[in-house]
């Protein structure tokens, strides 16, 4: 049985001004049908940093995640407020499909199309209008070689993305994500589905690619959290509890649900 | 029988024959005997008749050219067909039925694929709801209304939009586009359901419209679902006799345009089954006509085979 942990007893840090931050939310609320998932999510990003979401399943971090590039618009109603380059894009006449390009998403499974590898990076730069054969070759070769996966299909661009490994796969997925240039990028579990070497393999490529962008990566795995984020948030049962720098968070929890929760004596 | 505390058993009070318990029949493998009994009845009474009626519609059908000595060529190319008078040309009809069968299927599939699109992707709580059950009800009328509709609606239209006698393939098309119509829908429908979420979701989250991901991954993914659907629409055109028969005029003659009277293998099967006398050319050269329509029907159920071959390849991750 899972302990009473109170919901008014929360430790979220925020940040100064001259932090320059990349999104934020203000009182995030999330409901499926008349399911409360997520209540008062108010967390800020600081821009180029890893910022973990942790938390146990159905604890809300997914929903939280996926309702901030609007994926969740035809599933859930989601209020409060998502500051976005001093934009609320949380607002019906905001484009999503723009959002979307801005703050670009990776699941849980590898989902690549059923394309060759060429194919699945520039399906999306071709629908945003961009035909000229030499800068989708360009973006091509960028992205994969951001996603470290260049070395090794550099030859087989034109084969199915199938025939990749789950890793090469959930790689093509960031390469595929991040050919659009975007500010943000979104990663629901990314490594759940991997092996532990091609987990160390997008880790390493997580690391590296913070330097250019925001990442946002929910994991059941805190040890990952541990190794790959700068900022930790910890939600439970659809509240954000816990949001402190991730050292902070796990050296010296602030609240009872958190100390538990890391030291695996939760429940 | 007595437990030990351990729960085994105390063998040495009365020594079992375990070779004997373990080989004999139980009530369960009995059982096991009589459904599979039962099965293999029904599977075998089922194959007896496919294959009896195969052989049958064969061996009739190939009376024409054995008994007959009609030449297969001749029969396959020539256009006069008039059996009784021992002119056996069956192109004009196996022209009709194809030209029908494209062209119902051509008009009809556009109009399907929008259709299951709004079902699926649009509107998917009213498609479920109420076009569902709306189309699987048009297939589950009658072909003789279609084609009394036809009759009574279609084919006065078309003779007051382009003259003639209104019958003709035209007015056909119209009538079996409405008929494969339902067939065509439901099944892209299911093709379309069948998308793997995660193809919508990685196109979506990539920032394209729904439109873009409509057409670029749902439709590309369900491609093998839907050119099955055609092909099983085209197969149900290509065997409709009554409702075609009422509208197309049945004039065994090479169709010169779409508005004059022409014929299809069905229609003329219908028309002529009766008149003809069991073992004359007149009766075979029908049953030849049969014939090819069994062949065709084969030809649509293995084509529907390999596309749906081709199409679990490209969906394997």
């Amino acid at each position: 049985m899972l302990k009473d942990y109170s919901f008014d007893q929360t430790a979220v840090q925020t940040f100064d001004d001259h932090v320059a931050l990349a999104l934020k939310t203000e009182d995030l609320q999330v409901y499926y049908g008349s399911n409360h998932a997520m209540h008062d999510a108010n967390l800020a990003f600081p821009k180029n940093q890893i910022t973990a979401l942790i938390g146990a399943s159905g604890s809300g971090k997914s929903t939280y995640l996926r309702s901030l590039n609007r994926m969740n618009d035809t599933i859930a109603t989601v209020t409060g407020k998502i500051w976005y380059h001093g934009v609320d894009i949380n607002q019906p006449d905001v484009n999503i499909y723009e959002i979307r390009r801005h703050i670009g998403m990776v699941f849980q499974r590898p989902n690549p199309f059923a394309k060759s590898i060429r194919e699945n990076i520039i399906y999306a730069l071709r629908a945003t209008g961009i035909k000229d054969k030499k800068v989708l070759n360009q973006r091509v070769e960028q992205s994969l070689k951001g996603a470290a996966l260049w070395d090794e299909v550099k030859d087989t661009l034109d084969k199915s993305a199938l025939a990749l490994s789950g890793g090469q796969q959930q790689r093509l997925c960031i390469a595929r994500s991040i050919a659009m240039e975007p500010d943000v990028l979104l990663l629901d579990e990314p490594c759940s589905a991997l092996d532990p070497i091609s987990t160390v393999k997008v880790e390493e490529t997580l690391l590296e690619l913070q330097k250019k962008y925001t990442i946002i990566i929910v994991t059941h795995n805190m040890q990952q959290a541990a190794r790959i984020s700068s900022q930790c948030a910890f939600f439970h049962l659809g509240h954000v509890m816990e949001y402190a720098p991730t050292a902070t968070m796990f050296s010296t929890p602030k609240i009872q649900v958190t100390q538990d929760y890391v030291s695996g004596s939760f429940g | 029988m007595e437990q030990t505390s351990s729960g085994f058993k105390q063998e040495d009070t009365q020594p079992k024959d375990w070779a004997q318990q373990l080989h004999h029949a139980t009530r369960a493998t009995r059982e096991d005997w009589f459904g599979r009994g039962i099965s293999y009845l029904c599977i075998g009474v089922i194959i007896l008749v496919v294959a009896s009626m195969l052989w049958f519609i064969t061996s009739k059908g190939i009376a024409t050219f054995t008994q007959n000595h009609v030449n297969i060529g001749q029969f396959l190319t020539g256009t006069n067909w008039a059996p009784d008078q021992g002119k056996t040309g069956a192109l004009p009809m196996i022209v009709g039925s194809f030209a029908v069968t494209f062209a119902a299927a051509l008009v009809a599939t556009p109009f399907a694929v929008g259709t299951a699109i709004f079902m699926t992707e649009i509107a998917p709580k009213r498609g479920r709801k109420v076009l569902q059950p709306v189309i699987e009800l048009l297939v589950g009328i009658p072909s003789v209304v279609y084609g009394f509709i036809g009759l009574a609606v279609v084919v006065p239209f078309m003779r007051h939009l382009v003259g003639g006698s209104g019958f003709g393939i035209i007015s056909a098309t119209f009538v079996l586009f409405v008929m494969v119509l339902p067939t065509i829908t439901t099944m892209t429908v299911d093709s379309l359901r069948a998308v793997p979420r995660f193809y919508k979701e990685a196109s979506l989250a990539l920032g394209a419209t729904r439109w873009q991901t409509v057409s670029r991954v749902i439709l590309r993914a369900a491609t093998p679902g839907i050119l099955t659907a055609i092909i099983f629409g085209m197969a149900r055109a290509f065997g409709e006799a009554l409702a075609v028969q009422m509208v197309i005029g049945n004039a065994a003659v090479m169709p010169k345009n779409l508005i004059s009277p022409a014929s299809t293998l069905t229609s003329q099967l219908t028309t002529g089954i009766g008149d003809t006398i069991d073992g004359t050319l007149p009766n075979n050269a029908l049953w030849s006509l049969a014939l090819i329509l069994l062949l065709m029907s084969l030809f649509f159920n293995a084509l529907v085979r390999v596309i749906a071959k081709r199409g679990q390849l490209s969906h394997e991750r």
